[in-house]
């Protein structure tokens, strides 16, 4: 059964199909109902669900989450929206000290089915606070999962996947790419796809290992098709808490470079943290140093400039140019 | 789950009717000439006018977004209208109205929209902070803002104020609470001036406030008022009295203007997905520059001549705002990595200068890009 599809329109009907799957299953954040959230990712679920599943919430992250979590205490699953990135931050309190430690300060007893939808990155020309790449936080805090989805197949599998995780789920949605279209196969059974946490090989190569996920996979695909001078594979690492080290090691093992590339800052990024790893477990196959791509040290710039700041097509090539160097 | 609270029939201070007819209130009794009139009706029209020219100008691509304050400029300008040079104003990101009276040039906050800067403006040098966008947040700047003049002793008659302009949806906001918490608790020389336009994006006021925003003032310790926010007489009187209160030491004032955001939320937004058209022909009678307008040809305060003036007028500020949008240059790349520091860091010199290298490495190559 393959249908056409955008990431945003398979998110939807990810969201859907859970909904219709589990009772349990809830929508909430603000404008998510009537107006279908800013992106329309929740298009008609408040029409076909009713306003008790999709729920227009107060304005107030903090209470979007704090409330979905108690929600998740009765049993619910929620699956809430923050409408952009910069406006995760109203709500970290209940993401980091609660949330993502409920379990733990259970001992086991208290689940967390709640997954956090957030738009994120660059390149849509917007205002402060629009753009952010706020995946490292989220990465650095034990108890949560952390994915991220760059084409309509894995967003509708995907979405459909953490919210069936009995584990917080912060599902990042790459909002530059929301319009990509490709076909999915919705036939399968939801057993039979690769699971949340797996990387995926997006192109096989054997020269040079590049790493991305979310909006930057694209760039990345196009810089591996640029580069005619060597055979570059790509690696969609999916997750990002936790990462599937072993698909990357046996990659750079077999190509011994590695290009990480993100939109996120470079200091403290995911970047660093699979440089670390991969260095230490691919040291002697390794021709290179592990190369990062990321935006600079600064805040987000205004949108006139966020060509220079994002990592582009010539930024992720003069990172592969920088490996081959050695 | 039924809604009913927030929609209770408002008790709304009104100095100037729809017709035009001027009404007296005994708490706002306002001394105003004729003059002073008129200069309202200009800025009020003058501020619409840089509005639609900025929502043209976003469509024709000249700006990334735009969020237009049409029918709010009575509850803007009335309000500003209010302040003192060396009062505060915390805005959000839809008050070019109040921007407008502090002096802030309109090509300064398309530079914002269009991308162009962050703001950029000093705050200090007009009494008017930067646009916030993360709602709510600007509303503790304001608190603090207010705790400072406090501890500077500049509270008294020739003491300073501050005003936080925010909307009904911020008043949601955990940060919002509690800065009438925090403003409370100091009797801090602080108004919360709520421009309550029925939505927030989609969301209706039910979703977000089970009483009049007004009120809310009650439960934390200070007077709330809800004035009629089309009407800028009203809104002026009001807002002088509560930031005379807040000045000479009486405390916070949260001031609710009942308005109607007569366009979308911004040029992004599609209201016909989620109102009403009948709501905004409601609101068109009641709109905040016909009632002035009405006022003045009533009371025989303006002729033909001056509206015939100030139409000219608001055609040169268009003309002016065009031009200025347009040549509006781009930023340079390595203008990325200023204003991050006070102090020189070498860690940001390290990237500049690093990019600096791959910039100029394009540089004779020809092509756009490397290859
Ligand atoms: C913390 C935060 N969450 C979400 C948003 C997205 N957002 C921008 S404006 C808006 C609605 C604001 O409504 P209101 O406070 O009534 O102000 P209005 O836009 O009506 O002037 C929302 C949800 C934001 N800017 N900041
Ligand atoms: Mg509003």
């Amino acid at each position: 059964m393959g249908t056409n599809l955008t990431i945003g329109k398979a998110i939807n009907a990810g969201l859907r199909a859970s909904m219709e799957h589990d009772p349990k299953v809830l929508v909430m954040g603000e404008d998510v109902g009537r107006l279908g959230g800013v992106f329309r990712v929740t298009d008609g679920l408040h029409k076909d669900f009713g306003a008790d599943r999709v729920i227009d919430t107060p304005l107030a992250e903090s209470g979007i989450v704090g409330t979905a979590i108690g929600m998740a205490m009765r049993g619910y699953r929620p699956v809430v929206e923050i409408q952009f990135d910069g406006f995760f931050f109203p709500a970290a309190n209940q993401t980091f000290t609660q949330l993502a430690k409920m379990r733990r300060r259970s001992a086991g007893k208290l689940s967390m089915p709640v997954v956090m939808r957030i738009p994120y990155g660059g390149g849509i020309g917007a205002v402060e606070h629009h753009s952010e790449s706020p995946e490292a936080y989220f990465q650095h805090t034990a108890g949560l999962r952390v994915v991220s989805v760059a084409n309509p197949e894995d967003a509708y599998w995907m979405i459909q996947q953490a919210v069936r995780s009995d584990d917080p789920v912060i599902f990042l949605e790459p909002k530059r790419r929301y319009y990509e279209k490709a076909e999915v196969d919705t036939g399968v059974s939801i057993d039979a796809v690769t699971p949340m946490g797996a990387a995926r090989i997006a192109r096989p190569g054997t020269d040079c290992t590049l790493l991305a996920y979310g909006p930057m996979i694209k760039t990345a695909l196009q810089a591996a098709e640029a580069d005619v001078d060597h055979s570059i594979e790509v690696i969609d690492v999916r997750s990002l808490s936790p990462i599937d080290y072993a698909t990357i090691t046996e990659s750079v093992k077999r190509t011994g470079r590695l290009v990480v590339a993100h939109e996120a800052t470079l200091t403290g990024g995911p970047g660093a943290e699979i440089a670390a790893r991969v260095t230490e477990e691919c040291f002697y196959h390794l021709e290179s140093p592990v190369i990062r791509v990321a935006a600079f040290d600064t805040p987000y710039p205004q949108s006139r400039l966020e060509e220079h700041y994002l990592p582009d097509l010539d930024r992720v090539l003069d990172g592969v140019d920088r490996a081959f160097a050695y | 789950m039924s809604q009913t609270a927030a929609h209770e029939e408002p008790e709304l201070i009104q100095l100037l009717t729809p017709e035009g007819e001027l009404k007296e209130h005994p708490d706002y009794p306002l001394d105003i000439s004729a003059e002073e009139i008129r200069a309202l009706y200009r800025d009020l029209v003058l501020v619409r006018r840089v509005d639609s020219e900025a929502v043209s100008l976003q469509r024709q691509g000249e700006l990334g977004l735009w969020a237009s304050l049409l029918g709010q400029e009575a509850a803007q300008i009335g309000s500003a209208r209010a302040l003192r040079p060396d009062d505060m104003a915390f805005p959000s990101y839809r008050e070019h109205g109040v921007a407008w009276c502090r002096g802030i040039e309109p090509k300064e906050l398309l530079g914002m929209f269009r991308g162009v800067t962050n703001g950029g403006w000093d705050p200090h040098e007009y009494g008017f902070h930067l646009y916030t966008i993360v709602i709510g947040s600007q509303a503790l700047h304001a608190t603090g803002y207010a705790m400072g003049i406090q501890r500077d002793g500049a509270v008294g008659e020739d003491g300073s104020a501050v005003i936080s302009y925010f909307g009904d949806g911020a008043t949601s906001q955990g940060d919002t609470n509690e800065s009438f918490n925090f403003a409370a608790v100091n009797n801090a020389p602080v108004v919360f001036f709520c421009q309550n336009n029925q939505w927030a994006i989609s969301e209706p006021l039910e979703r977000q406030a089970r009483v009049p925003i007004y009120k809310r003032a009650a439960g934390f310790g200070f007077p709330g008022v809800r004035v009629d926010g089309n009407d800028v007489l009203a809104c002026l009187a009001v807002t002088r009295a509560a930031m005379d209160n807040a000045r000479t030491g009486q405390g916070p004032t949260l001031v609710e203007a009942f308005t109607y955001r007569m366009g979308a939320h911004t040029t992004n937004d599609d209201p016909s997905r989620y109102r009403d058209a009948a709501e905004l022909d409601e609101w068109k009678a009641k709109d905040p520059i016909l009632r002035v307008r009405n006022h003045l040809e009533l009371y025989e305060l303006a002729d033909e001549a001056f509206f015939a003036r100030i139409d000219e007028e608001a055609d040169k500020v268009g003309e002016m705002v065009r031009t200025q949008c347009r040549s509006m240059a781009d930023p340079e790349p390595l203008d990325i990595f200023h204003e991050v520091y006070a102090e020189p860091n070498v860690h940001i010199d390290h990237q500049r200068s690093e990019f600096a290298d791959y910039l100029a490495s394009f540089e004779g190559a020809g092509a756009e890009g490397g290859r």
